[in-house]
């Protein structure tokens, strides 16, 4: 029961941190429309792939990539914790570490989804509006794509907070963590499909777990021909990721010095 | 009965002792201070203590705790105000308290009664449902401390717990906490750099330098050790070397331009002094205060540089290693 409460209390604060920092929301909302709009525009008067534009194509990439941002980003605020005491005020309360670890990744989790759902809104939009009518979003594909990013996430929000335990200044975080997110994004196939990779790049894009949740919301969200592999492998390699990053992570907490 | 009882608590960083074979026991309801210098290690004492930074070696008990074997245990007794900010600035005061009710596990019913009453004490009921950022700093150590006090810990430490703020606050924290000692038998532990205040709250103190005790006791024994009253001399070219001879006269010490003694007998020896000194610009005679016990043990005076824990100092801390 103690350790429910403390795990709901982390969430509420970065739930209310949240809502009341709305530039994070505007700028995680923004950027998306952005690179659909002009990358997906821009390419997609050359380019397309499959039987859809190139538009449509890159929208379940542009939904991982505001995953890969925001829940890595996330981390940071463990490192501002630091900074201020109240990290301390944390790890001094009655609660196990790992329970600390929980509450921050649902906090971080739910953050992300809340971006990610606005985006589901805004790609429903443009399927109605006939800016991407290939989109095939129903209640199966959106839950199956949820199912998806909410494993993704919460692996992601992991790597985030084993970095913040680790580092001791924001600006090394940002740092390492654009080492990560970078090539974990274009290396995912969030813009070009896997078919026919040339043979310096598959390994690199196949060892890269963003990869299989591009491919699941892929076949979700575009139809099954344009995912590459099976749907329950490409769910089942994703879970894989999550779980190894969560135990990672509980690891890193416990280790984690102030 | 002891509530904290420190056996050979020893934290070393690479070669450096930062605390060294430290053994203190303390009672329950005592008002303890912990005085010392900038990195005399009590913070990293106070760290060890709430279970924060893992001993080198030894251990304490607190509330028949150990510190090492069941830190949950001895988390549930203690209470902390940290030197720095610790409370999230774009919640409320209010959420602030309501989130440390929740990570205490405090019944709904409890937790609302204690912030109201917190909050009154603090003075701050007005102000509860502002961002703490709109605080001003004076604000923001008096939400810290409400929190602090929320739990009713069996222990609660105060790391320089009024730094930053007004008189005014200052004594009236202070007598809420006296009273806190009094009513629930609560064991305080500070750490302060204000002299006086450690001098009227603190039932004993110990002084710490390099990470050892260096005297312990009751503000007045130990200002009793010092040995007699503080003169003060201002004259042109005066030498110190003349009163070294006298036998009253325990200790010569140079401030700036100015002699210091310690006399013994002070009032009775001043005209003979003032024989021996010649034409003196001004004279200052005074009963000794836990600055000069302070100046006496460490050979520092405590104002000298900023309190430990200053952005400056920890950017030294972490290079040094500390």
């Amino acid at each position: 029961m103690s350790e429910l409460k403390g795990i709901y209390a982390l969430w509420y604060r970065e739930f209310k941190v949240f809502l009341r920092e709305r530039s994070r929301i505007v700028s995680s909302i923004v950027n998306p429309i952005l690179w659909l709009l002009i990358i997906g525009g821009g390419l997609g008067s050359a380019v397309s792939f499959g039987d859809v534009s190139y538009q449509t194509f890159i929208y379940p990439g542009i939904l991982i990539q505001t995953a890969l941002f925001s829940s890595i980003f996330f981390g940071v605020y463990i490192v501002w914790d630091k900074k201020i005491d109240f990290l301390k005020e944390v790890l001094v309360a009655p609660m196990r570490r790992t329970s600390i670890f929980v509450g921050k990744i649902i906090g971080g989790s739910t953050d992300t989804l809340l971006q990610i759902i606005i985006l589901l809104v805004i790609g429903f939009a443009f399927m109605v509006s006939g800016i991407m009518p290939d989109l095939h979003l129903n209640i199966i594909s959106v839950l199956v794509s949820l199912a998806f990013l909410f494993v993704t996430t919460v692996g992601l929000v992991s790597i985030g907070l084993i970095l913040g335990s680790q580092m001791e200044s924001p600006e090394g975080f940002q740092l390492i963590s654009s080492f990560l997110i970078f090539p974990m994004f274009f290396l995912s196939g969030a813009l070009f499909p896997l078919d026919k990779l040339p043979q310096y790049l598959a390994p690199f894009v196949f060892v890269n777990p963003v990869t299989y949740a591009v491919d699941g919301i892929r076949g979700a969200l575009l139809g099954i021909s344009n995912s590459h592999f099976n749907l329950a492998f490409d769910f089942a390699i994703v879970s894989l990721f999550a779980i190894v990053m969560i135990l990672i992570g509980t690891y890193a907490f416990k280790k984690m010095k102030i | 009965m002891n509530i904290i009882e420190i056996k050979n608590l020893t934290k070393k960083y690479n070669d450096l002792n930062a605390v060294d074979n430290l053994n203190l026991q303390i009672e329950e309801g005592e008002i303890f201070g912990l005085l010392g210098p900038n990195g005399a290690g009590k913070t990293t004492t106070l760290l060890m203590l709430t279970t924060l930074k893992q001993p080198t070696s030894g251990t304490a008990t607190i509330n028949n705790f150990d510190i090492i074997k069941q830190p949950d245990k001895v988390r549930k007794s203690i209470g902390i105000v940290f030197q720095d900010p610790s409370s999230d600035e774009i919640l409320t005061g209010y959420e602030n308290l309501k989130l440390h009710g929740w990570l205490y596990d405090m019944p709904d019913d409890l937790r609302e009664q204690r912030i109201k009453e917190v909050l009154e004490l603090v003075d701050l009921t007005d102000r509860k449902d502002d961002r703490v950022k709109k605080y001003s700093g004076g604000m923001r150590r008096r939400l810290e401390l409400a929190r602090g006090l929320m739990h009713h810990p069996k222990v609660l430490f105060l790391d320089e717990p009024t730094l930053g703020l007004d008189p005014q606050s200052r004594d009236v924290i202070w007598k809420y906490i006296e009273k806190l000692a009094k009513e629930k038998n609560m064991t305080i532990i500070i750490t302060t750099h204000y002299m006086d205040e450690a001098d009227k709250l603190c039932n004993r103190l110990a002084i710490i330098d390099h990470g050892k005790i260096v005297v312990l006791g009751t503000p007045k024994e130990l200002k009793k050790a010092i040995g007699g009253d503080i003169i003060r001399l201002k004259a042109e070219n005066l030498d110190s070397e003349v009163f070294k001879n006298l036998k009253y006269v325990k200790k010569v010490s140079k401030c700036d331009s100015e002699v210091c003694l310690t006399v013994e007998d002070g009032n009775k020896h001043l005209q003979e002094i003032l024989k021996v000194a010649g034409k003196v610009d001004s004279v200052e005679i005074r009963s000794p205060t836990l600055d000069d016990v302070f100046l006496h043990y460490t050979g520092r005076g405590i104002r000298e540089g900023s309190p430990e824990g200053s952005w400056a100092d920890k950017a030294m801390n972490v290079r040094s290693g500390k």
